[in-house]
């Protein structure tokens, strides 16, 4: 790696991958140091939905924040296509939370009552609808549906097309991709940061960090901090369910059911305080399953081809981490659960703003990582 | 395409695909059934629509996929024929609900 860079990212997956994107975008010399195969590749277990409602229950800054990604998304989509060619399968037409009998739905009102009354947060028009409402959009749930929220700016993508997409045009835009590089230390001396792998050192101008949950361990290196929720304090593993592909039959996402551009439904999302993604618990898959049936019963004849666990990165109080370094000035720290919904602000605003050599407050000041003050916070994302 | 072996003196099974009788026999799977039928048995796939008949006959290929008495995606090379037994053949994906 005999190259001197004007940014070095650290971490490839999606939100890494965004920013590189976005600064590839910007003409500037990019490196993108990430680990390999056999690493926890949290951002590649995803759910793909780039989704609004419920979110920012306690920081309403993080209600703007996700409106503005929702509505840059056809942007990005559109830029990655005429650049790769890779369609994404972009589709923002509204989605749903539906619910099985009267205490979820009671349950679902009262959070959408206490989203609507907070002051400062973004127009996201989310609504509870009854079962007739919501059987004019989904013709097929079952019986035992009793409502559920909507909210017209969700929707969902492919998000490991997504994924490619943004590999594919970074390299397009000449970004140089090292695997097999976990960073293990980080200092800065005349003016550049030199970054320390197994496979040499490397300099760079400016360094982001987006190494999900690395982030804790890689952030003091330069000054910054950047909290997070493992297991056994957080629901950090998720178990997903795949069906065979099957015709388009559910014409909106839902947050815990989806059917993908090429036929296949997906099934999440369990919330366990585990960290290995290596175990999967069928009783755990048992149970979403037969929340997927019972509101859309005709998914109980379909075969299911797959099922995996997977990791959230989630910072301490839910709420993304965007930080810059006073102590190494040019170092930055991002980090958020949402890798997709965000991926249109990090490749557009987050790449920017690091081009610039400074986070602007007015768009991100409510994510410094100085509002965790050392102590824990409750969860409130509404992921 | 394939021609049943002279010897071949096993009792007839009626079938029926996409709701033409077919005359199978005793111990076909549904696969062999097809192949021998003289019919166009072709499915196609579930993304792109390519055609594709049935391949590795043991159950591992997944290319044999078609409806069998009105349940979508079953493998007919694992499959017995039966009397009366109603085949169609699958064009992309599987129907939700069937």
């Amino acid at each position: 790696m005999p190259k001197d860079y004007d940014v070095a990212v650290v971490g490839g997956g999606l939100l890494g991958s965004a920013i590189a994107w976005g600064l590839g975008r910007l003409g500037q010399s990019v490196a993108v140091l990430d680990e390999g195969d056999i690493t926890k590749r949290a951002s590649r277990a995803n759910f793909a939905l780039v989704w609004v409602q419920s979110k920012g229950l306690g920081m309403p800054a993080y209600t703007v924040w996700t409106v503005r990604a929702s509505e840059a998304w056809g942007r990005l989509a559109s830029e990655l296509k005429q650049q790769t060619g890779l369609d994404v399968a972009l589709q923002q037409n509204g989605g749903f939370h539906l619910t099985l009998g009267d205490d979820e739905f009671g349950q679902r009102t009262e959070l959408v009552k206490r989203m609507h009354n907070q002051v400062g947060a973004a127009d996201y028009k989310m609504e509870m609808l009854s079962a007739s409402e919501v059987k004019k959009s989904l013709p097929l749930i079952g019986p035992e549906v009793s409502g559920g929220s909507y909210c017209p700016l969700d929707g969902h993508v492919n998000s490991l097309r997504t994924f490619r997409a943004f590999h594919t045009g970074f390299k397009a835009f000449g970004l140089d991709y090292f695997p097999e590089r976990p960073v293990s230390a980080i200092s800065k001396s005349g003016g550049e940061f030199r970054l320390a792998t197994p496979k040499g050192e490397l300099r760079a101008a400016k360094v982001v960090l987006a190494a999900g949950n690395a982030n804790q361990t890689l952030a003091p290196m330069v000054g910054l901090t950047a909290p997070m929720l493992t297991a056994p304090m957080s629901p950090t593993r998720g178990q997903i369910v795949v069906t065979e592909r099957t015709m388009p039959f559910l014409p909106h996402p839902l947050t815990t059911i989806r059917q993908t551009d090429e036929g296949t439904v997906m099934i999440g999302d369990s919330k366990e305080d585990e960290l290995d993604d290596r175990v999967w618990k069928p009783s755990i898959s048992g149970v979403m399953a037969d929340r997927a049936q019972r509101m859309f019963p005709h998914l109980a004849r379909l075969n299911v081809v797959r099922s995996w666990s997977g990791i959230r990165v989630m910072p301490q109080d839910g709420f993304p981490v965007y930080d810059q370094s006073e102590t190494h000035p040019g170092a930055f720290v991002a980090c958020c659960h949402s890798g997709v919904t965000l991926a249109s602000n990090h490749a557009f605003e987050v790449a920017r703003m690091v081009a610039q050599g400074a986070l602007e407050p007015e768009l991100v000041g409510a994510f410094s990582a100085s509002r965790f003050g050392g102590a824990g916070a409750a969860n409130n994302s509404g992921y | 395409m394939f021609k049943r072996s002279e010897q071949d003196k096993r009792p007839q099974v009626q079938i029926f695909v996409d709701g033409l009788a077919v005359a199978a026999r005793q111990g076909d799977t549904v696969s062999a059934a097809l192949l021998a039928s003289g019919q166009d048995a072709r499915r196609s796939t579930a993304v792109s629509g390519a055609p594709r008949l049935p391949y590795c006959m043991m159950g591992v290929c997944f290319d044999c996929l078609v409806t069998i008495d009105g349940v979508g995606n079953r493998q007919g090379c694992l499959v017995p024929v039966a009397e009366g037994m109603q085949i169609e053949i699958q064009k992309g994906k599987r129907e939700i609900g069937r």
